[in-house]
């Protein structure tokens, strides 16, 4: 195991000065998702515009280094995407937490692909896992979530 | 009293942790065990093993007499006048449910209170909980001084005519704080109140004396005391044990069943039904054994040495903030440190292979109540060393020069 993978620069950036760290002006989706046993917590606003691309994602919530950062990291690449590419980006970035080597996404330029790598160290701490992949989580439940509100009215 | 002695006879310090040397100082979570536990439960399954109390067969009888041996060395441990106010239980969390349930359905109705204090863990709130939901009653909380303290005084002013039990730790597991049990005992008698101490910390470090205290109700883990899991003991005077109800039902705590109506058996039976942690119980004579023979004066004298020689060196320490500052305190430091999570300090320090815990400690109205969503703690046993402490500090060290701080 190793503490530098874990802890890189980055990671301790991100988490020291998280970016979009606030509730985004009129968000039109959110979701809460806690970690009661370690008693992190984040909440993530989104505003999917009509063309069902992200205008503006932004998150609120307290935690470790690797959760802010996490989350930090993932709010930043998301702005713009589309809503189908977040998905498909949060199952590439689980995938490669879970078990895959590399992070593969046809989605993500090699910047951004880098600096999601710099997260992949949690694996060899398997207790931690959870702390990286809570913001992530959290964000699909907002998008569907949502949806079932776009259901209800119909 | 050579401390590197009794560490050897815990075998778990033979083993590496990430190629270090263990540093444990996770014990008020639960205590590592010596050997002669160890091999308690496993001559008692090769050698000896039966159930207990039902058949007379040569096995039977022997294991009988093995595990009501420990119920008489709990009573003598704990100074209580009679063995058959040693009830087991699968550990302190179930003994407090027992008398929350038991206590509960005869003695508690819609707008009675429980006073609690802000320090308990979840396992002295959630059962009372249960009753809120169940019968309305009340959960008054009294609260924590600066210091992280309950006084005399916070029970006194929460203390009025519908409070019908006081249940309180002897020890909390976040500030260290020693509550004033014996006072506030004397008071709660006063007013005819009942007390339930929360003696899951209290147990494993400070000497015990039940008549003394005259406390209604103790609860006590046998794992937070170099025992195995799954036993743990509630010690309650007779006259509550012989008026409350039965909690459990099963074999073993009945004397007679017809279809159309049961007795129930006399004590300790009544409240011990199915088959009982058997290994565990017969196991945890040695752990009393273990602290006897070392005696619980010199475990405290250990420990607060321990305890002076941490918080001299972790205060010294920049940015290190100790939570709680009472004057009575048993071996358990919660701190933070500024600018890094409780978690990331104990995966760091995990890599050294230095065991502390990170979270709430099951104890979320206190950290509510001081505004931290979560604290890192190293608590103490009776095989740590200055070293351990030395070694503590110096991993938090590299905590801090990890994220960049000074």
């Amino acid at each position: 195991m190793n503490l530098k993978e874990l802890y890189q620069e980055i990671i301790l950036e991100h988490g020291k000065n998280p970016r979009n760290i606030k509730k985004t002006d009129n968000y039109n989706k959110d979701a809460k998702g806690d970690n009661p046993l370690c008693g992190d917590n984040v909440h993530i606003y989104l505003k999917i515009d009509e063309n069902k691309k992200v205008e503006d994602i932004s998150f609120e919530g307290s935690g470790c280094a690797i959760t802010m950062a996490s989350a930090s990291i993932m709010t930043d690449l998301m702005k713009g995407k589309e809503e189908y590419e977040v998905k498909e980006i949060v199952k590439d970035f689980l995938d490669m937490i879970k078990e895959k080597d590399k992070l593969n996404s046809k989605l993500l330029n090699e910047d951004e692909k880098t600096k999601l790598m710099c997260l992949s160290g949690v694996k060899q701490f398997p207790m931690r896992v959870k702390c990286a992949t809570l913001s992530w989580h959290t964000l699909v439940s907002a998008l569907d979530n949502s949806q079932e509100i776009v259901n209800t009215e119909k | 009293m050579n401390i590197k002695d009794i560490k050897k006879e815990f075998p778990i310090f033979d083993n590496k942790v990430h190629n270090n040397d263990l540093v444990y100082l996770d014990s008020a979570n639960s205590s590592q065990k010596p050997k002669i536990v160890l091999d308690r439960i496993y001559d008692f399954y090769s050698k000896e093993f039966s159930n207990v109390g039902r058949s007379v067969h040569y096995l039977a009888v022997a294991a009988t007499n093995l595990y009501e041996n420990t119920r008489v060395s709990v009573q003598k441990y704990i100074n209580a006048k009679d063995k058959n106010e040693i009830v087991f239980t699968k550990g302190a969390t179930e003994a407090i449910n027992l008398v929350a349930n038991t206590f509960g359905q005869k003695y508690l109705d819609e707008n009675d209170e429980v006073l609690i204090t802000e320090l308990e863990h979840h396992s002295n709130y959630v059962p009372w909980h249960f009753l809120r939901k169940s019968k309305n009653i009340k959960i008054e909380f009294a609260e924590i001084n600066e210091n992280g303290e309950i006084t005399l005084e916070a029970i006194k002013n929460k203390i009025n005519h519908k409070t019908k039990i006081i249940c309180i730790t002897h020890l909390s597991n976040v500030t260290g704080a020693i509550l004033p049990i014996k006072e506030i005992i004397n008071l709660a008698h006063s007013k005819g109140i009942p007390v339930l101490v929360d003696g899951c910390q209290g147990a494993p470090h400070l000497k015990l004396d039940m008549q003394d205290l005259d406390c209604d109700f103790y609860a006590i883990s046998g794992h937070k005391m170099y025992g195995p899991t799954g036993i743990g003991v509630l010690y309650a005077k007779k006259k509550w044990l012989e008026d409350l109800p039965p909690y459990q039902g099963g074999g073993g705590m009945i004397r007679e069943v017809k279809k159309k109506g049961i007795s129930y058996g006399d004590l300790p039976n009544k409240y011990e039904a199915g088959t009982m942690a058997t290994a565990q119980v017969i196991a945890f004579n040695e752990s009393i054994k273990f602290m006897e023979t070392i005696g619980i004066e010199n475990i405290e004298k250990h420990e607060k040495k321990l305890l002076d020689y941490a918080i001299d060196l972790l205060s010294k320490n920049n940015s290190i903030n100790i939570i709680g500052n009472p004057k009575n305190k048993g071996g358990v430091i919660s701190f933070t440190i500024d600018g890094i999570h409780p978690h990331d300090i104990a995966t760091i320090l995990d890599e050294d292979g230095v065991a502390i815990r990170a979270g709430h400690h099951c104890c979320q109205i206190l950290h509510d109540k001081l505004g931290l969503p979560a604290t890192a703690r190293a608590s103490f046993g009776i095989y740590n060393t200055k070293e351990d402490i030395d070694h503590l500090n110096r991993s938090l060290n590299n905590c801090k020069k990890i994220f960049n701080l000074k």
